[in-house]
């Protein structure tokens, strides 16, 4: 049944990427916890508005688990405390009435902080564009059914390609390695028939972009796991670590220019 | 206004390929010279953007969020429509268009709806090809269910999560022409005004939301993609972030507003919780009713009892009773009216009493647990986390909520809109939905527009423009920077003095919209919205509550700048549904309905398409007509009884 509880939130305050930022704590009651955590923020942020103060800032769209747009730390987890949920599908029935809770933006030197709890996560776009497709044209394509993939093998692909991209398993690690989330589109791809055409390229050019990023390396720590709002598995790591093997045996590519008569 | 909607003469099912050849062409060697700004990166931005870059034009990408992956298409559950007929049940492309002609009870154009239909079959090619992991059968072949309204199965899926995974594909393959070059992203920044000259659009002014910068970039093109405006009612399955401000905008620069009336109401969504600061509401894919029996008691009195303590005899199936060819399937406007009617009547469950049950105990006796819950389990989680009930044991509980605007920009059939140069696409145009949108067409439509139209139909504009010199210094872009920057001035001026936040007088637009412009119509109560909104609007202006300052990340002067746009919005909203005195599809005139409470549709009348053009902020804006021509389906009264 849903009831009233008081609150203490102590959360990151940054003005921007070049300052300095600190804790500041606000006491908040008559929170109902039939309410979201981020309807728990909207609420100080009104609160602040009436006071004067400068809302915390946050990202947040979609509030039902898919966009991949809000995240942070709660309490030193990615999340919150709720597995398999992001922080816009967790709950105030998660708390107990007079709990401290702490909120912090996702902390990666390779996620810039830009203000409060708002990061740049534009690093994981790069990874995608690094190879993360299928190079077919965009336009007419043979029909779907010619190709038959079996059952499994989409619902293996569907597993870890639900990935939302919002970089809790990046935040959750004590390397901030990005390893799942590139782990988990290289192998979308490589599973499918689509994408083993190009899987050999593709791992190798991702993973230079994630090296470049300033992620750190993965030590099969697993915090990712436990992070991940969509709870995908080690598998995609190890899958990528096997693609990259395999790549590393492939035949280097041929040097282009003799097509062009 | 000129609103020629250039549908190509010649019989219905060639006029497409006839319109193909007719169509001019940039040489592939001009394209390079050739810049198209694409704001939005949804299913039809992301992939206009893709295919525009993939033929050789440069683009130039906006979008409002971190990553172009967050745009709301990603939030679509069920899945997309096409007339493959892999399930040898009967499907054809002209039953898909009679099926979404006659779902938009006949308030869109036939062209439109049968080119849809016709290029359906394409984009699960293309979707495949991308490696879109779409739901197989155990042959490897893929995958379909059938998806309310339709009697045939021609809808695919990704589990629970279609318009995820088709975002992702079109999304992925505009990061491909990003690294081929083509493609150049600007990320958090919003588009505020469009810039004319010469009567033709030639560019955007946007804010970036991280420095609070003025920008001005020019464009041979400009392809808008920005989505619906179903946050118009606060409360909404909407994104948080969903917005009109650029559709309106455009507007404002003359672009003619069509049906703004017509919204969708989806029947199946969490209901509301309560008092507490509740920001959106949750849609449960209307797939679920395939399995669930939609009821609530036949007695007031039972409607506070726990639902197994209401006997097989004393619960109304009332969809099943009403419409036995249909059943729990019926449309969504459909379905939607009568949830409300209900619980009118005082029928309705749950503590507030608005809403009804969906009840999945019949599906789990017939087929077992295992079977509801791989097909559903996403769902029924979902449901579970949000409410703390657990409807593997009780019913779900259900009620309408705003979901998808079938209105939009006005656009001719390529999808340009009376601006030359100002396409729109997706669901920020009118076009294909007519009044009532069928489940699984939207994220047809967002990439039939992008993959497979306006690749094509751009380059009959560019060519005959052709690639003149870009000029963002010129006055007519310096004027519209100017008054961007003014308004930012101005809002934060009012900031100085004001006492209510944007939150709350967006509250209380919402009630408004959702009260007297929602599921039921009537004159008076839309009058009153009228005169209610300029009242608000009035308040807006003066009393507003904003903080933070406009040269940083200042997400409440976003909203502040949005709700400015709602409100007009809105109000033109009203002013369509006053002015169409009959009921169809999404719209239901409560003075126009039949002895037993159905709409009733006048043709006589209102066969035709209500575009707006704007005529200041404090003057009515005039009315044109597009009448809708029907030489291939008869239009008749719906019935699904």
């Amino acid at each position: 049944m849903s009831q009233n509880i008081s609150v203490k939130v102590k959360v990151w305050r940054q003005d921007g990427p070049q300052a300095t930022g600190q804790f500041e704590s606000f006491d908040l009651s008559g929170i109902s916890t039939d309410m979201s955590f981020l309807e728990m923020l909207d609420t100080l942020n009104e609160q602040l508005l009436k006071e004067g103060k400068r809302p915390v800032e946050f990202d947040s769209d979609c509030r039902e688990g898919i966009c991949g747009s809000c995240g942070c730390m709660i309490n030193g987890m990615a999340h919150g405390p709720e597995r398999g949920a992001t922080v816009c599908q967790l709950h105030m029935r998660s708390f107990k009435n007079g709990q401290t809770i702490v909120v912090e933006p996702w902390r990666a030197t390779a996620f810039p902080v830009i203000k409060d709890l708002v990061v740049d996560r534009s690093a994981f776009d790069r990874i995608i564009a690094a190879g993360g497709y299928v190079s077919v044209k965009s336009g007419r394509h043979a029909d779907a059914n010619v190709m038959l993939v079996p059952k499994d093998t989409a619902e293996k692909a569907m597993d870890v390609a639900q990935c939302i991209g919002c970089g809790a398993c990046v935040a959750a690690c004590p390397n901030a390695s990005a390893s799942l989330f590139t782990g988990a589109k290289i192998t979308h791809l490589a599973l499918l028939p689509q994408g083993k055409v190009e899987a050999a390229r593709r791992v190798q050019r991702m993973t230079d972009q994630m090296d470049s990023e300033g992620f750190g390396g993965c030590t099969n720590i697993g915090e990712c796991l436990a992070a991940c709002p969509k709870e995908i598995k080690m598998e995609a790591i190890v899958s990528m670590r096997r693609e990259f093997i395999k790549g590393a045996f492939a035949e280097p590519p041929r040097q282009a220019g003799s097509d062009n008569a | 206004m000129n609103l020629d909607s250039k549908i190509p003469s010649g019989p219905l099912t060639q006029k497409w390929e006839n319109h193909i050849a007719n169509l001019k062409l940039v040489n592939p060697a001009n394209k390079r010279k050739y810049t198209v700004i694409v704001v939005g990166t949804g299913l039809a931005g992301a992939s206009a953007a893709a295919s525009l870059a993939e033929l050789g034009y440069n683009v130039k990408a906006f979008f409002i969020h971190d990553s172009p992956r967050r745009a709301h298409s990603i939030a679509a559950q069920g899945g997309i429509n096409a007339a493959k007929n892999y399930p040898n049940d009967g499907d054809t492309v002209w039953r898909l268009f009679y099926d979404t002609i006659k779902g938009g009870d006949y308030r869109a154009r036939e062209a439109n709806v049968y080119r849809l239909a016709h290029l359906s079959t394409a984009i699960i090619d293309q979707c495949v090809a991308q490696g879109v992991p779409f739901a197989r059968e155990y042959s490897g072949e893929l995958a379909n269910r059938s998806f309310g309204g339709a009697q045939v199965s021609r809808t695919f899926y990704a589990r629970g999560q279609t318009g995820q995974q088709l975002l992702l594909g079109a999304y992925q393959a505009m990061l491909r022409q990003v690294d081929a070059g083509k493609v150049t992203m600007y990320p958090r920044r919003e588009m505020l005004d469009l810039v004319l000259k010469d009567g033709r659009a030639e560019g955007i002014v946007a804010r970036d939301l991280v420095t609070g910068k003025i920008e001005r970039h020019a464009a041979h093109a400009v392809v808008l993609c920005t989505g619906g405006y179903g946050r118009v009612f606060y409360l909404s399955t909407n994104a948080m972030n969903s917005n009109a401000t650029a559709a309106w905008r455009c507007h404002r620069k003359g672009a003619a507003f069509a049906n703004p009336c017509f919204t969708q109401i989806h029947p199946t969504c969490i209901p509301v919780a309560g008092e507490h600061a509740q920001s959106k509401l949750t849609l449960m894919s209307e797939s679920l009713r395939n399995d669930g029996r939609v009821w609530v008691p036949k007695r007031k009195e039972d409607a506070k009892k726990h639902p197994s303590e209401i006997k097989d005899e004393d619960r109304d199936y009332y969809l099943e009773r009403k419409y036995p060819s249909f059943g729990n399937l019926v449309p969504r406007d459909v379905a939607s009216r009568n949830a409300k009617d209900v619980c009118d009547e005082g029928r309705g469950v749950g503590s507030s009493g608005l809403s009804v049950y969906l009840d999945f105990r019949d599906a789990i006796k017939r087929d077992g647990e295992n079977v509801i819950r791989e097909k559903y389990g996403n769902l029924f989680d979902m449901y579970h986390r949000i409410t703390d009930e657990n409807p593997y044991q009780v019913p779900m509980r259900m009620y309408p909520a705003v979901h998808y605007t079938m209105g939009g920009l006005w656009v001719d059939y390529n999808l340009m809109s009376n601006i030359p140069g100002l396409h729109v696409l997706g669901e920020a145009n009118f076009s294909d939905h007519g009044a009532n949108r069928l489940g699984a067409s939207a994220l047809m439509q967002g990439l039939c527009d992008g993959y497979f139209v306006i690749p094509y139909t751009i380059g009959h504009y560019l060519a005959q423009v052709g690639a003149f010199k870009l000029d963002s210094e010129s006055s007519e872009f310096k004027a519209a920077e100017a008054a961007v920057n003014n308004e930012i001035k101005r809002l934060m001026t009012v900031n100085e003095k004001g006492k209510r936040t944007v939150n709350e007088f967006y509250k209380d637009l919402g009630k408004i919209m959702w009260d007297k412009v929602g599921m039921a119509r009537n004159e008076a109560g839309l009058k009153s919205a009228i005169s209610e909104i300029q009242k608000m609007r009035a308040e807006y202006g003066e009393n507003l509550k904003i903080g933070g300052n406009s040269s940083e990340l200042n997400k409440n002067l976003e909203m502040a700048s949005r709700v400015g746009d709602f409100l007009e919005l809105g109000e033109l909203m009203a002013r369509d549904a006053l002015m169409r005195k009959e009921s169809c599809g999404g719209h239901f005139r409560e003075e126009s309905q039949t002895p037993d409470g159905e709409a009733d549709r006048d043709d006589a009348n209102f066969s035709f398409v209500g575009a707006w053009e704007y005529k200041g902020a404090n003057a009515e804006p005039a009315l044109h007509k597009e009448n809708l021509v029907f030489e291939n389906v008869k239009p008749s009264q719906r019935s699904y009884k």
